[in-house]
């Protein structure tokens, strides 16, 4: 009979079983690969031959002459435009006052979504009552809402922001939902053998068991979060709102200057890849790596 | 204290107790679906505190459904199971949660136990050196190999502190010589901790190994058919003789029952 008292003594690592099981567990598992500095470089230069070939392209359509420069202006005049709009201190402003608008509108989306992402992924009834209505608004593209928006709002931020959230919110919280939807059942079960109930289940079983599904919600609802921006500052132009990407483009198409039209698109896509690259790319890959489900 | 099904019986502990039992389950019957079959049929089977008890049936037989019972996973039919508090559950596959490490995994344990944070590093550190995974502690579960995961999920059964465990077919996936290692160290672990060990498997010479006591499933239904007490002195080895012999005879008996359905 084993003795009933539940003490635990660590058995040396130098008897016997120890020995073997360390050998075959040395013999089982490979050293890890990390990914070495120089394709870590690689993979952040390479995008830079795509940047590259469109700029000759660009450039060779110029040459040809084909349109005046009011209609095509050369990659050398949109540098300038966006040249002089630095100078003005114009181009950071609107660039930060866009990024910052759109990272407030992120976090509140973010703030609504998951509750209701939460609710109508743990209760069936709910789901089937109101996910429908999520799918809707996640088809309808949010630019719709402006008008609504300003009808209720006038120009103000709280258009921007509901036009934001009203774009955003629907990615996330169905994220979350398709992620929880994606859970395996054995990770359940591990979870409430291991006594995980209630808000002690949904935060370390549930939560991130779901998180790959939530994070695809994420850089889709970020994404929508800045073209709804996009769309709203294009639309809501009044000195009260401040500087955006989207006003600068709008500048741009008053005065005719097709320098500064096109310089606002590439600024408006830069901000796009940057957040990609520095903020979700580096979560995709994290998230990959540590569950081994990277190739 | 756990009650499952039937009559609600109040002092279940100290009923267990007057009993000298850790897990009594009396004429319990499993039907998933109302006009069904039996999946399982009139089942009773007690088991004394420490023991360690194996279950052997043809698959399909009804051993998960009954450890599923044990566990609370589903509700019998009608009978009535008594355990020694909540008894933890091994599956055949590890179920450690991808997103933590191996330390991580016996912490996350450890913290739905209700143990403090600053305890519980140092805690998990011990237990995966009880199961000889003292370098293991930042291992990624997709790091480890089938053994060294299931040695992972062992030492998280035993942070639970639970009286009770439930393993169900936990070695099947895995080869021959790991198998070996890994039976050695549950036998050892079951010693040190004392606990009450359910332990489901088909392979008959394993349940032989490990058991102290052997029960015999038929199928369809299930039932309990036949015991037999494994009077085998420690160390015992899959292909020891007396390990083999009495295997062979369990099989004979397995077989008997296979051909019944045929
Ligand atoms: N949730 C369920 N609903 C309906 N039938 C089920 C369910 N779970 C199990 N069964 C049935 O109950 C029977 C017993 O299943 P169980 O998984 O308990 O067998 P087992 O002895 O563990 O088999 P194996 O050796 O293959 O693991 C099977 O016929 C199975 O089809
Ligand atoms: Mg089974």
């Amino acid at each position: 009979m084993p003795d009933s008292s539940t003490t635990y003594t660590s058995t040396p690592a130098t008897d016997d079983l120890g020995q073997l099981e360390s050998g075959l567990d040395n013999l089982e598992t490979g050293s890890r690969q990390r990914p070495s500095f120089k394709s870590s470089l690689l993979k952040l230069l390479s995008p830079l031959i795509a940047i590259v070939a469109v700029i000759v392209i660009w450039q060779f359509i110029v040459y040809l002459q084909w349109q005046p420069e009011w209609v095509i202006p050369s990659p050398k005049a949109v540098l300038d435009s966006l040249g002089a709009q630095a100078e003005q201190d114009i181009l950071w402003q609107a660039t930060f006052g866009s990024i910052k608008r759109a990272a407030q509108g992120f976090i509140i989306a973010l703030l609504v979504a998951v509750p209701i992402g939460l609710a109508l992924g743990l209760n069936k009834y709910l789901r089937a009552i109101f996910g429908p209505l999520l799918t809707g608004l996640q088809q309808l593209p949010s630019v719709a809402w402006v008008p609504a928006a300003i009808i209720w709002f006038g120009l103000s931020d709280a258009t921007i922001y509901t036009v934001i959230l009203l774009g955003a919110v629907p990615s996330i919280a169905n994220g979350l939902i398709a992620g929880m939807d994606q859970i395996p059942t054995l990770y359940l079960r591990a979870g409430q053998v291991l006594g995980a109930t209630g808000w002690r289940k949904i935060r370390h079983i549930v939560l991130p068991a779901a998180w790959p599904g939530f994070l695809a919600g994420l850089e889709q609802g970020w994404a929508f979060a800045w073209r709804s921006l996009m769309a709203a500052e294009l639309i809501a132009v009044s000195p009260a709102l401040g500087l955006g990407l989207g006003q600068m483009l709008d500048i741009g198409r008053q005065l005719g200057d097709m320098a500064l039209v096109l310089g606002s698109i590439i600024m408006i896509m830069a901000v796009g890849v940057l957040v990609d690259r520095l903020i979700f790319s580096p979560l995709r890959q994290r998230t990959l790596r540590n569950r081994g489900l990277a190739r | 204290m756990s009650l499952t099904g039937g009559a609600r019986v109040a002092p279940g502990t100290a009923l267990l107790e007057s009993e000298g039992l850790a897990v009594k389950i009396s004429n319990v019957t499993k039907r998933f679906n109302p006009n069904g079959p039996d999946v399982l049929q009139d089942i009773s089977l007690s088991v004394r505190p420490g023991e360690f008890v194996s279950l052997v049936g043809a698959s399909g037989c009804g051993k998960s459904t009954l450890l599923n019972l044990l566990a609370g996973l589903e509700k019998p039919t009608s009978g009535e199971i008594l355990t020694d508090g909540a008894p933890t559950l091994m599956f055949q596959e590890p179920a450690l949660m991808p997103w933590l490490t191996a330390g991580k995994n016996v912490e996350l344990a450890l913290l739905l136990r209700g143990v403090p944070r600053k305890e519980r590093k140092e805690k998990a550190q011990r237990l995966l050196s009880m199961v000889h995974l003292d370098r293991s502690y930042n291992q990624r579960p997709h790091e480890l190999s089938g053994g060294m995961r299931q040695r992972v999920a062992i030492a998280r059964a035993i942070a639970q502190e639970r009286k009770v465990l439930l393993m169900d077919e936990p070695f099947a996936a895995l080869d021959a010589i790991t198998r070996d290692l890994i039976h050695e160290e549950l036998s050892r672990i079951w010693k040190e901790t004392g606990l009450t060990v359910i332990f489901v498997t088909h392979n008959v010479r394993e349940a032989v190994r490990l058991g102290q006591r052997v029960a015999l499933m038929s199928s369809r239904p299930g039932r309990i058919i036949q015991e037999w007490n494994v009077d085998i002195p420690e160390p015992r080895r899959l292909d020891s003789p007396p390990v083999a012999e009495l295997a062979r005879v369990i099989t004979d008996e397995l077989r008997e029952e296979i051909r019944r359905h045929a």
